[in-house]
């Protein structure tokens, strides 16, 4: 099993390497500069600051450069704020985010499992059609939908929250990044746990489970869950990626000030290298993510070898 | 084989009807089913696919789908089961009546280690302590003859055999020394020497636990192996009903009849098989008359048009039909 | 022998019968459960006005896309109500622009968008995952690692530096969000490809000297058909939906050109002053991606009824 994790987690490491070359690449290539719009500059400045962000070498060495920052956690400086490091934008806005995809994640998964059990359970009744409704709506409207929403609701009607900011991530700041960004999990997820619940509950060995005269619940609990929870664990990598690209979202409408912001902000100002730095950081979540997916997988069905 | 009128009836079940709400109309998968079982005794149910022993078998357990509905009564030790609640019948489930079903394969739980899966049984109905129910389970795994049962404890079901899994299913059903045990094709998705193995096993555990068994099949070699009473069944009605060498030796239905002429036989000329034409009728469609009339060779006019009902035309031997054939097998 | 010899021709005949007719009515089959399905049956309907709507609608205002109305410019929020009188069916933006006829503008870019982005991943994903299966093998092992690879990408972010970097271009959304959707195609159209290997008619034509190209053109795609069809048709709603993502950031289709995702990035701000302007590209999108969704459900259970 540890050798399976070590396994697991060194293949990860290519994968990290493509990425990185390919942001790279992608951002070197793309037409206009970091420094256009700054087009006063004497000829002298831009050369400082083209040393300054190796731009005046050859391509590779830049590339070489970058990766070699990286292996020791480096990032390099932003182009746009030139005082702060990328680490530092990164480190102001991370754990904003991280703290609202951590609560967000956790009600999307909770709130759509607990649903979806009890809906597949009471099947066919006013219980399961409410949840499916539910579920129905919540997974056609955008986040960007529901974050004015719930803006119009809570503050704007009724005063109950704040409409922005994060005030050091205090709960009523955080209700409703967390609502528009789980809503459309929640819904996911109820339907994911529902499907696979009615399944496994039509299996045979559900069936053997009630010819022993085990009681109802423990059935569920001992019996249905795991196998029921398979296809739901392989949707959380897909899950987390959204939630993660959901912060975009969130972050322009309730102002939280987390990665989302940083991102958008960097790409409409070719901030190469912040924009550059969260793509690294999501893309390396979620390559770590996706194995521990897999980990999890290996430990819900014995029937995987590693 | 023992004649067993004497002894008191542990199940008796009366005019048992199974319907089944479907989008294209209600189904009749057992239609007016009586029979008795007396302790230690056992009857065999036979018949092909879709006669609905399978769902005989569902609805003593209770263990029907959601759309099935239930008519008639089935008494158990006196107490009519089919009308418990679910809590009730949990009681009896394991307890007094366990079930043994076709498929070994997908019976087990695939996530739950085999040992977790019997000990549960004694932990809920026995009140044992897990060290206890550890030891009972593997003292029942030895008397099904799982080589190794300790080690075996440990392991998930993926890691055995069909018939390791079998026995590890006959083990769970008779860990609460059941009054009955209903078996449902409990052979036939196994090898022929598993088959077999398995049949002994039922056979010893019969002896040694005096436990009454319902066994349901469609192989007639595994009634004449083991049963004392024989129940015929097509298209969800009793065709012949009696003691096992009665209707096996002496058949008067020409269902039953078609049925033993279709057992391929090591000694034949090596011939064509014999069959039965046809198929099983379309349970929503069934056709007037006798069920069976479609594909009976015998059939007449008033087979056609009327139902047969079931009579006792001689004191244990009942069948239904009009046109009853005599007819002796040399045996 | 028990058998009479007519009963055995006659029931030999009937099965013969049976087959003939099972093997021919594969899809009629199909048709006619799809068509017992009154949730599936209703949402293509709806979807085809809505496709009519978008694409002649604006035939049916005297208004035009891009046209401002100065009238009503003073005081969109009483103005700029939807009313039958100035012809402002679904009432006007902040612009005084005809919110009916740029919902129904935006319902071509939004259906085009989601059916055209289905349409390249479906083909990429069928082709690839075709290619993959059946050639098995070191080959499979190598083309389904990448496909692990791509898979860990958070695409939405390269989509979005795409969108920065070459500006906004509305062949270059198909092309970022078909790029970014095929690789779930490609895994089910493995794993179909796969169980087809072995059938007997493939081995047929490979014993023939059929190539492989051939092969996989002419004899595996037409069978996995029927999941792809069902994939494509679950695929459109998550196509609008990622459209508008990327129109809400700014970053989708050019003005005065508008998308149901772009009308309601911009209606979402007012909606406390003007709700037609979110209300109705939203319901629109809503009901579409909900007929999409039951269209889906439908056909899968048509196509598959095993699988529910």
């Amino acid at each position: 099993m540890f050798r399976f994790i070590v396994k697991r987690l060194l293949e990860a490491i290519p994968t990290l390497w493509a990425l990185v070359t390919l942001s790279f690449f992608l951002m070197r290539f793309s037409p206009g500069s970091p420094f256009t719009s700054e087009r006063g500059i004497p000829a002298a400045v831009l050369a400082n600051l083209q040393a300054k962000y190796h731009m005046n070498e050859p391509l590779m060495n830049q590339y070489f450069h970058y990766l070699w920052d990286l292996l020791h956690g480096n990032l390099g400086y932003s182009f746009r704020f030139s005082d702060y490091t990328i680490n530092q934008l990164i480190a102001q806005s991370f754990p904003i985010s991280a703290e609202i995809g951590f609560w967000s994640f956790l009600v999307a998964v909770s709130l759509g499992v607990i649903c979806g059990v009890f809906a597949a359970l009471r099947q066919n009744s006013l219980l399961d059609y409410g949840v499916m409704t539910f579920a129905n709506i919540g997974m056609v409207l955008p986040n960007f939908v529901i974050a004015p929403l719930c803006i119009l609701f809570f503050s704007i009607k009724h005063h109950w929250l704040p409409a922005g900011g994060w005030n050091g991530g205090a709960w009523q700041y955080l209700i409703m990044p967390v609502i528009a960004m789980s809503t459309s999990y929640i819904a996911q997820i109820a339907r994911i746990t529902r499907g696979s619940m009615i399944e496994t509950m039509h299996s045979h060995f559900i069936r053997t489970a009630r010819a022993k005269g085990l009681p109802k619940a423990r059935i569920v609990i001992q019996h249905a869950l795991r196998p029921a929870m398979l296809p739901v664990v392989s949707y959380l990598g897909p899950a987390f990626v959204g939630i993660v690209t959901g912060s975009v979202v969130v972050d322009q409408f309730f102002g939280t000030g987390g990665i989302g912001q940083n991102f958008v902000n960097g790409a409409l100002n070719r901030d190469y290298s912040l924009v550059m730095g969260v793509t690294i950081l999501i893309g390396t979540l979620t390559i770590l993510f996706n194995a521990i997916v897999d980990i999890l997988y290996v430990f819900i069905d014995p029937k995987i070898r590693y | 084989m023992t004649k067993t009128v004497e002894k008191e009836n542990i199940l008796e079940v009366d005019n048992l009807r199974v319907n089944f709400k479907t989008p294209d109309g209600l189904v009749t998968a057992v239609n007016d089913l009586t029979f008795n079982l007396a302790q230690g005794e056992t009857l065999g149910i036979v018949g092909e696919s879709g006669s609905g022993k399978s769902q005989t078998a569902f609805a003593l357990m209770g263990l029907l789908a959601g759309n099935g509905v239930i008519e008639g009564e089935a008494r158990f030790e006196g107490q009519n089961i089919l009308t418990l609640n679910e809590k009730a019948m949990n009681h009896i489930r394991s307890e007094k009546i366990a079930m043994i079903f076709q498929d070994p394969m997908t019976s087990l739980n695939p996530y739950m280690k085999v040992g977790k899966q019997l000990m549960e049984v004694l932990l809920l109905h026995k009140g044992m302590n897990k060290a206890d129910a550890f030891e009972a389970s593997v003292k029942m795994l030895d008397a099904v003859k799982m080589p190794e049962a300790r080690k075996r404890m440990n392991m998930y079901p993926h890691e055995f055999s069909g018939g390791m899994r079998q026995r590890v299913m006959i083990a769970m059903a008779l860990l609460c020394q059941p009054k009955l045990l209903i078996a449902d094709e409990p052979t036939t998705a196994l090898d022929v020497t598993v088959q077999a193995q398995i049949l002994t096993l039922l056979n010893e555990l019969k002896a040694d636990f005096n436990t009454s068994i319902i066994m349901i099949t469609h192989d007639l070699g595994v009634v004449a192996g083991l049963c004392d009473k024989v129940l015929v069944m097509y298209a969800g009605r009793t065709m012949e009903y009696g003691q096992t060498e009665d209707v096996f030796y002496r058949p008067t239905h020409p269902y039953t009849k078609g049925l033993l002429e279709a057992i391929p036989r090591l000694d034949g000329d090596g011939g064509a098989l014999a069959t039965i034409a046809g198929n099983p009728p379309n349970l929503l469609n069934l056709p007037a008359g006798c069920p069976f009339q479609e594909r009976c060779l015998y059939a007449e006019d008033r087979c056609r048009k009327e139902s047969p009902v079931l009579e006792e035309y001689q004191p244990g031997k009942l069948r239904a039909c009009h046109k009853p054939v005599n007819w002796e097998v040399a045996s | 022998m028990i058998t009479n010899k007519d009963k055995v021709a006659a029931v030999e005949k009937f099965a013969e019968q049976v087959v003939e007719v099972e093997g021919r009515s594969l899809w009629q089959d199909a048709r006619r459960r799809f068509f017992t399905n009154k949730a599936a049956v209703i949402s293509l309907i709806i979807l085809i006005i809505i496709a009519a709507l978008s694409i002649f609608g604006p035939l049916l205002s005297r208004w035009n896309y891009a046209d401002i109305d100065w009238s009503a410019l003073s005081d969109i929020s009483t103005l700029g109500r939807p009313s039958i009188a100035n012809g402002h069916y679904f009432g006007t933006d902040p612009l005084g622009r005809d919110i009916f006829v740029r919902t129904m503008q935006g319902g071509q870019i939004s259906l085009m968008v989601g059916i055209l982005g289905s349409f390249v991943a479906v083909i990429i994903g069928t082709l690839y995952g075709a290619t993959s299966g059946y050639l098995g093998g070191k080959v499979d092992s190598v083309m389904m690692r990448f496909l692990e690879i791509l898979n860990s990408f958070p695409f939405m972010f390269f989509v979005i530096i795409l969108m920065t970097v070459f500006g906004r271009n509305i062949l270059l959304i198909f092309v970022a969000i078909g790029a970014v959707s095929w690789l779930d195609m490609a895994r089910i159209v493995r794993g179909q490809t796969l169980s087809l290997k072995n059938k007997e008619y493939i081995e047929a034509a490979y014993a023939c000297g059929v190539s492989t190209p051939k092969i996989i053109i002419r004899h595996i795609v037409p069978n996995v058909l029927g999941v792809v069809i069902v994939y494509a048709t679950l695929l459109v709603p998550n196509m609008i939906l990622l459209e508008s993502f990327i129109s809400f950031l700014g970053l989708g289709v050019q003005e005065p050109m508008t998308s149901w995702g772009a009308l309601i990035s911009e209606g979402a701000p007012n909606m406390d002053v003007a709700v037609w302007q979110l209300a109705w590209p939203l319901g629109f999108l809503v009901v579409t991606l909900f007929c999409f969704n039951f269209l889906g459900d439908g056909l899968r259970d048509a196509l598959d009824p095993k699988d529910r």
